[in-house]
C-alpha cells in the first residue's frame, strides 16, 4: 500500500467523507442528525441524568433486554433503508438505469446482510432472551449482570462502527460473509472490509458473553421446583442457542482474526500466494454460521411455541417432542456445516445456510409445526397481533420449507444456485422463521415490559402489510431465480425481469408501511397507556410464571421467590383459585449497584476497532488499556450491591 | 448470607469453565488451522530449519514450573499463610515473565532472520498460535499481579480466593495449550 499513514491519524484524512455521491452523502447526514437530533431531544428534555443512571449504567436485566431491543429496532430500520434503496435499483436498472453505481450497490448489499444479521437479528433476540428468560425460571437476575451490561455495550458498539462508517470512510463490498480472496487487501484495499472485520469481532465477544450468562443463568439460578422440564418452552430454546453461542462464537473471532492479520500485519491465511488456504476460511466461517442460523431462528421457535399455547387457552401440546426436537437441532446444526461449499463451490453463497440445511432441520421442524398445530385444534384462539405474527409464519414458513426441498433437488439447486431464488429462500425462512417471532415476542412481553398493551388495530395493520409486502417482494424472487436472474445484479439486460423487481419493489413498500405501522403502534400506544394499562400484569391469560409478577416487575423481579410444582405454573394457580407458594423472604433482597464498567468497555472496544481500521495505532492501545483498567479496577470494588426494600419499590417507570 | 456466597461462587465457576471450554475451541480451531497449513511453506523456512530445542526446553521448563508454584501459591493462600502465597505468585509471575521473554526472543529472531508471519501460510499459522497463547500468558501476568495486589490490601477473604482458584485454574490451562503446542507443532519438527 502506497498511502500516507500519520501517526495521529492513521490514514484518516478528508478523502474519508462520502464525497463521491449524493446518495453516499445524503445517507451520512441522515445519520449524523440522527445522532445530533437524539442528543438535542435528551437535553432539551432534561433526560441526561435519567439515561445515565436508569438506563446507560443499569445491570438489570430487564433494562438491557428493552436497550438490546431498541438497538435492533434502530438497525432494523437502517438496513430495511439498504434493501429498499436495492430494490428501487433493481427496479430501475434494467439496461444500465437506476441511481447507484456498482460499488456503492455492493456497499448496500453487504451493509444490508451484516447489519440485520449480526446488529437487527442478534440484539433482537438477546434482548428478548434478556427480558424474559430471568421472569420466566423465577429468578431475580442474570447470573452475571454486570457481563451483560459489558455485552450489551460491545454489541452496541460493534453496531456503532457500522453506523459511523457511512460517514468516515466506506463500508465492505464484500458480503455479509466477506469471502476471500476478494476480501484480501490485494482485492478491497481502504478501510471497507476493516469496518466490517472489527463490527463483526466486538459484536462477536459480546455475543460469547451473553452466550455463557444465560447458560449459567438458566441451569443455575432457576428458582425452587422448576425442573428442566417444567421451564417455559421460550428458555428452553433459549438454553440451547445460548450453548450454540458459546460453541460457535469461537469460530467466528477466529476466522475474522486471522482476515484482519492478513489485511493488516500481512499475513498469508486467505490468500492465494504465500501458502494460503481459501476453503480454510469456508471452513471456519461456517463452522459458526450454520449454527447461527439456529441461534436465530431456535428462540422465535420458543416465542411461537409460547404465543400459541396462550392464545389458544390451551396447555402446548408435546412439550416433551418440542424440548427435544430442540435438542435435535442444536446438536445436529455443528454436524452439517459442510454443505455451504460442498455442492456449491466456493461461490459466495449466504443460501446456503437455509438451503440444505432445512433437509436436516425439516423433520425435527415438522415435528415442532405439528404440536403447535394441535395445540390450536379446539382451541379458543384469540387473534391478538402476536397470534396473528404467529399464523402468519405458520403459512410462509410452508413456503419456504417448500423451496429448501426444491433446492436439494440437485439439478435444480444448479441451474438455482447464486440466483435471486436462494435469495428469496433465505429471506423466506428468516423473515417469517426469525423476524415474525421477534415481533411477536416485542408485542407479547411489552406490557410486562411498561405496564401497558400495544395497540390491537395498528399490531394488526403491521402484520397485514408485512405478511402481504413480505409475499410480494420474495415472491417475485423465486420466479425471477427460476428464469436465471443472479443475485447481487446493480443492473442487467433481460426485460423479462423488469415487472418482476417492479412488484417486488411495491413489496419493499408494502413492508415500509409495516414498519410505519410499528412505529405508529408505539405512539399510539403511549399517547393511550392509562386506557391500555388495565390488566397489564396477566393482558393475555398467561401461563407462565412471568404473568404473575407485577408489570413492570420490581428491580428484583419477585418479592419472594414462587415455588413451583408443575408447568405452566401461573395458569394452574388460576385455575386452582390457589397462589403460587412462595418462599418467605428471610434476608433483604440485593439487587447490583449500577456500573459504569459497560459502557466504558463499549467505548473501549469502540476506540480499539476504529484505532485498528485507521491505523491510528495510539487509539488503539488506548482502548485496550482502558479495558484492562477497567477491569482491574472492578475487581477491587466490594460494595458492589445494594439492600432493596419492597413496598417502597422501584421498576421500570 | 454465607449460603448465597458460596451459591453464587459455584456460578462464578461455572462460568468460568463455560469460558475456557469457548477458549479451548479458539485453541482447537487456530490448531487444526495450523495442521492444515503445515505444509504451506511457500517456499520458505520450515520448523526444521528455525527451532531451537535449547530453547524449547527452557520455555517447557519454566512454564510447567510455574504451574507448579500457582498451585503451592493457591494452597497456602487457603491456608491463609499470606507470606508464602505471595512469594509463590512472585515466582510464578518471575517464571511466566521468563517463558514470554524467551518467546519474545525466539519469535523477533525468526522475523529477523526472514521469516516472519508474512512469509508462508505455514508461518503465519505458527506465529498466530504461539502469540494467541502468548497474550493469554501475558494477561495471566496481569492477573497475577492483581492478585497479589489484592491478598495484600484484602487479605484472603473468600472472593480473593475464589479468584486465586480461577487463576489458578486458568494457567494450567494454559499449560495444557503449551503441551499442545509443544507437541504438534515443535516435536515433529525437531525429531
Ligand atoms: C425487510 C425486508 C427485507 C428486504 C426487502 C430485503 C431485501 C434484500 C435484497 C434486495 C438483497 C440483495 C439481494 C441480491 O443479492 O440480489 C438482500 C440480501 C440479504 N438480506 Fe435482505 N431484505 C430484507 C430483510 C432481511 C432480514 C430481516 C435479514 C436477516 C435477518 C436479511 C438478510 C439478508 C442477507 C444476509 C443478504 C445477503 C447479503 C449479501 O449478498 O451479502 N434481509 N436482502
Ligand atoms: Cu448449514
Amino acid at each position: 500500500m502506497t498511502e500516507d499513514i500519520s501517526p495521529l491519524l492513521g490514514r484518516l484524512g478528508p478523502d474519508a467523507l462520502p464525497l463521491y455521491s449524493w446518495v453516499a452523502m445524503g445517507g451520512a447526514m441522515v445519520t449524523v442528525a440522527g445522532g445530533l437530533g437524539f442528543l438535542a431531544i435528551v437535553t432539551w428534555l432534561g433526560k441526561w441524568r435519567e439515561l445515565w443512571s436508569g438506563w446507560i449504567t443499569s445491570v438489570d436485566h430487564k433494562r438491557i433486554g428493552i436497550m438490546y431491543i431498541v438497538l435492533a429496532l434502530i438497525m432494523l430500520i437502517r438496513g430495511f433503508v439498504d434493501a429498499i434503496m436495492m430494490r428501487l435499483q433493481q427496479a430501475l436498472a434494467m439496461d444500465g438505469g437506476g441511481y447507484l453505481p456498482p460499488e456503492h450497490f455492493e456497499q448496500i448489499f453487504s451493509s444490508h446482510g451484516t447489519i440485520m444479521i449480526f446488529f437487527m437479528a442478534m440484539p433482537f433476540v438477546t434482548g428478548l432472551m434478556n427480558f424474559a428468560v430471568p421472569l420466566q425460571i423465577g429468578a431475580r437476575d442474570v447470573a452475571f449482570p454486570v457481563m451483560n451490561s459489558i455485552s450489551f455495550w460491545l454489541t452496541a458498539a460493534g453496531a456503532g462502527l457500522v453506523l459511523v462508517s457511512l460517514v468516515i470512510g466506506k463500508f465492505s463490498t464484500a458480503g455479509w460473509t466477506g469471502y476471500p480472496p476478494y476480501s484480501g487487501v490485494q482485492f478491497t484495499p481502504g478501510v471497507g472490509v476493516d469496518y466490517w472485520i472489527w463490527a463483526v469481532l466486538v459484536s462477536g465477544v459480546g455475543s460469547t458473553l451473553t452466550g455463557i450468562n444465560f447458560v449459567v443463568t438458566i441451569l443455575r439460578k432457576r428458582t425452587t421446583g422448576m425442573t428442566l422440564m417444567h421451564m417455559p418452552m421460550f428458555t428452553w430454546t433459549a438454553l440451547c442457542s445460548s450453548i450454540l453461542i458459546v460453541f460457535a462464537f469461537p469460530a467466528l473471532t477466529v476466522v475474522t482474526a486471522m482476515l484482519a492479520l492478513d489485511r493488516t500485519v500481512g499475513t498469508h491465511f486467505f490468500t492465494n500466494d504465500g501458502g494460503g488456504n481459501v476453503m480454510n476460511f469456508m471452513n471456519l466461517f461456517w463452522i459458526w454460521g450454520h449454527p447461527e442460523v439456529y441461534i436465530l431462528i431456535l428462540p422465535a421457535f420458543g416465542i411461537f411455541s409460547e404465543v400459541v399455547a396462550t392464545f389458544s387457552s390451551k396447555r402446548l401440546f408435546g412439550y416433551p417432542s418440542l424440548v427435544y426436537a430442540t435438542m435435535v437441532i442444536a446438536v445436529l446444526s455443528f454436524t452439517v456445516w459442510l454443505h455451504h461449499f460442498f455442492t456449491m463451490g466456493a461461490g459466495a453463497n449466504v443460501n446456503a445456510i437455509f438451503g440444505i440445511a432445512t433437509m436436516v432441520i425439516a423433520v425435527p421442524t415438522g415435528v415442532k409445526v405439528f404440536d403447535w398445530l394441535f395445540t390450536m385444534y379446539r382451541g379458543r384462539i384469540r387473534f391478538e397481533p402476536p397470534m396473528l405474527f404467529t399464523l402468519g409464519f405458520m403459512c410462509l414458513f410452508v413456503v419456504g420449507g417448500m423451496s429448501g426441498v426444491l433446492l436439494a433437488i440437485p439439478p435444480i439447486n444448479y441451474a438455482t444456485h447464486n440466483t435471486t431464488f436462494l435469495v428469496a429462500h433465505f429471506h423466506n425462512m428468516i423473515i417469517p422463521g426469525a423476524l415474525f417471532g421477534y415481533v411477536a415476542g416485542y408485542m407479547y412481553w411489552f406490557p410486562k415490559a411498561f405496564g401497558f398493551r400495544l395497540d390491537r388495530n395498528w399490531g394488526a395493520r403491521a402484520f397485514w402489510f408485512w405478511f402481504t409486502g413480505f409475499i410480494l417482494a420474495f415472491m417475485p424472487l423465486y420466479v425471477i431465480g427460476l428464469m436465471g436472474m443472479p443475485r447481487r445484479m446493480e443492473s442487467y439486460a433481460n426485460p423479462d425481469w423488469q415487472p418482476w423487481l417492479i412488484i417486488a419493489f411495491l413489496g419493499a413498500c408494502l413492508i415500509l408501511l409495516g414498519i410505519v405501522s410499528l412505529g405508529i403502534q408505539l405512539w399510539v400506544s403511549v399517547r393511550d397507556r392509562v386506557r391500555l394499562a388495565a390488566e397489564a400484569d396477566d393482558p393475555w391469560d398467561g401461563r407462565t410464571l412471568e404473568w404473575s409478577t407485577s408489570s413492570p416487575p420490581p428491580a428484583w423481579n419477585y418479592t419472594e421467590l414462587p415455588i413451583v410444582s408443575v408447568r405452566d405454573s401461573f395458569h394452574e394457580a388460576k385455575l386452582t383459585g390457589k397462589p403460587i407458594p412462595t418462599a418467605p423472604l428471610t434476608a433483604s433482597i440485593h439487587v447490583p449497584r449500577n456500573t459504569a464498567v459497560g459502557p466504558v468497555i463499549g467505548f473501549a472496544g469502540f476506540c480499539v476497532g476504529f484505532g485498528v481500521i485507521w491505523f491510528i495505532w495510539w487509539l488503539a492501545a488506548v482502548g485496550l488499556a482502558l479495558v484492562a483498567t477497567t477491569l482491574i479496577a472492578r475487581s477491587f470494588a466490594d460494595d458492589t450491591e445494594s439492600e432493596a426494600f419492597p413496598g417502597r419499590g422501584t421498576g421500570i417507570s | 448470607m454465607t449460603t448465597a456466597v458460596r451459591h453464587s461462587d459455584s456460578e462464578v465457576s461455572f462460568g468460568f469453565w463455560l469460558y475456557l471450554m469457548s477458549d479451548a475451541i479458539l485453541f482447537g480451531l487456530i490448531f487444526a488451522t495450523f495442521v492444515v497449513m503445515s505444509t504451506n511453506l511457500a517456499g520458505g523456512p520450515g520448523g526444521t530449519d528455525l527451532f531451537s530445542m535449547t530453547n524449547l526446553s527452557m520455555q517447557t521448563a519454566l512454564l510447567l514450573t510455574s504451574s507448579l508454584t500457582v498451585a503451592l501459591a493457591h494452597h497456602a493462600a487457603m491456608e491463609e499463610r499470606i507470606g508464602p502465597a505471595l512469594v509463590w505468585l512472585a515466582l510464578t509471575f518471575a517464571l511466566g515473565a521468563g517463558f514470554l521473554v524467551l518467546e519474545v526472543r525466539e519469535l523477533s529472531g525468526f522475523v529477523a532472520s526472514g521469516a516472519g508471519p508474512n512469509r508462508s501460510g505455514y508461518l503465519s499459522a505458527f506465529f498466530t498460535l504461539l502469540s494467541t497463547h502468548g497474550l493469554h500468558v501475558s494477561a495471566g501476568l496481569i492477573w497475577i499481579g492483581t492478585m497479589m495486589m489484592q491478598l495484600l490490601l484484602k487479605g484472603p477473604n473468600s472472593r480473593v480466593l475464589s479468584r486465586l482458584s480461577r487463576l489458578t485454574l486458568f494457567w494450567h490451562f494454559l499449560d495444557i495449550v503449551w503441551i499442545g503446542i509443544f507437541s504438534v507443532v515443535y516435536l515433529p519438527e525437531l525429531f
